[in-house]
């Protein structure tokens, strides 16, 4: 039965592949993408990575395509023809797939107890992970614990895009508040995102504080927040989700978000202990460990949310027309 | 007997979504032009997913699960008619032309 699922994520995620490349109009490879994506985190959720199936549903289905419809808006909705020939890139790509299936013939059985990246390290964290750490999501644990370093590592790779969106693209005020002109039969619309926009923050707390215990965490409760704004803006402008959330305090949030990150470790190193190594910070070391994935895991939120609508933010203020949906 | 009962009733209740939820699917290839596609999905859909909701509250039982389902409904029966709502609002504002036979032919 799960083979018979595989089977046919598989093969939808394939034939979307092909609809990618097959279709001219942008828009509708935006939707394709989506599309993509969702199948690919319900191909996660089978996999049981039900952590990455939330980042993949909350960024790729979702974040990644307004992005994408953003700028397409900003641009042209319809691919360019090719200046040269196709021959070159179809003789690189079936190059690279011939050489990664070659790859696969050399790689353990899908699930094999005896594959190095079981015995490696990953061991140790579910077997420490209930004593050590005391939460039951492993995920978290090790992200948020074991691998610290490489989370702070992410959580400043998006702090940097934030910022190399705001140098490239920046805000633009609007001078006069134009965006009210045919609005007037968005009133289902805003009543129905009014409902909503309370309910989706308090979610994305849920999955942020929830983290720990099921799928979740910072990456995808920023995201969430996130969403609930971009709702927010869609349905009554964007001079009005400014009055909400201004960019001015994005920029503070962003590098706040980060800044926690770094003050937690360098906390514990003034506490006694390591960077980032949270068993200092209580007098119970299972108790530290509890408040410092909590604390970085609401820096890698702030950070998260902040971005992604800095760059939302950057791609709508430069619309030249009103009416901005 | 109950839990037959009940499971009886979830699969009911799955298999007539299943149907709505393909029927919405022919609409949307068969019909001729965008509002009637709309049309075909839109009702359908929101019925279709909530049978299934239905249909897995039942299995579900007296739990948590349920409750998650229960505002996965309510979510699924305001968004869906909005986002429809909103798509043909779009079109309308787009200038997408309703299908009409051509008469006097």
């Amino acid at each position: 039965m799960e083979h018979l699922i595989n089977i046919v994520l598989l093969g939808l995620l394939m034939l979307a592949g092909f609809a990618i490349v097959r279709t001219k109009s942008l828009l509708a490879v935006a939707m394709l993408t989506s599309i993509y994506s969702l199948l690919s985190a319900s191909l996660f959720v089978v996999l049981d990575a039900v952590d990455v199936a939330l980042t993949e549903a909350a960024i790729g289905a979702g974040i990644s395509t307004i992005l994408m419809l953003a700028a397409i808006a900003l641009t042209s909705d319809e691919e360019k023809a090719p200046r040269h020939t196709p021959l070159l890139p179809l003789f690189v790509v079936i190059a690279t797939g011939a050489a990664l299936i070659y790859g696969t013939l050399d790689m353990p059985r899908f699930g094999d107890p005896a594959a190095p990246a079981h015995r490696h390290v990953a061991p140790t964290y579910l077997q420490d992970t209930p004593t050590a750490i005391g939460i039951p999501n492993v995920v978290t644990s090790v992200l948020a614990s074991y691998r610290s370093y490489d989370t702070l590592g992410e959580v400043t790779v998006i702090f940097t895009a934030g910022t190399g969106v705001l140098a490239l693209l920046g805000f633009r005020p609007r001078r006069r508040n134009t965006e009210d002109t045919g609005r007037k039969k968005l009133v289902i619309l805003r009543v129905v995102a009014k409902l909503f926009f309370p309910l989706i923050l308090l979610f994305a707390l849920y999955v942020l504080f929830h983290g720990d215990y099921g799928p979740g965490g910072g990456f995808q409760a920023g995201v969430i927040f996130a969403t609930g704004f971009i709702l927010y803006a869609l349905a009554f402008g964007l001079s009005n989700s400014q009055q909400l959330i201004p960019h001015q305090l994005l920029y503070v949030m962003a590098a706040a978000g980060v800044l926690i990150y770094g003050l937690v470790g360098i906390a514990s190193m003034l506490l006694g202990g390591k960077f980032l190594e949270y068993q200092v910070l209580a007098n119970d070391p299972v108790t530290g460990q509890h408040v410092g994935i909590l604390l970085i895991e609401t820096g890698v939120a702030i950070t998260v949310a902040a971005v992604v609508l800095i760059i939302y933010y950057g791609f709508v203020s430069r619309r030249p027309a009103p009416g901005d949906i | 007997m109950i839990g037959l009962a009940f499971d009886i009733l979830s699969w009911v209740s799955l298999l007539i979504g299943a149907i709505f939820l393909l029927v919405g699917a022919i609409g949307v290839l068969r019909f001729p032009d965008f509002y009637s596609r709309l049309h075909a999905v839109s009702v359908s859909d929101t019925m279709g997913t909530a049978l299934i909701l239905v249909g897995l509250m039942i299995q579900g039982g007296l739990s948590m699960v349920t409750v998650k389902l229960l505002l996965m409904f309510y979510f699924m029966i305001f968004t869906g008619p909005t986002a429809v709502h909103a798509l043909a609002e779009a079109a309308i504002e787009g200038n997408v032309k309703p299908f009409a036979r051509k008469t006097g032919q």
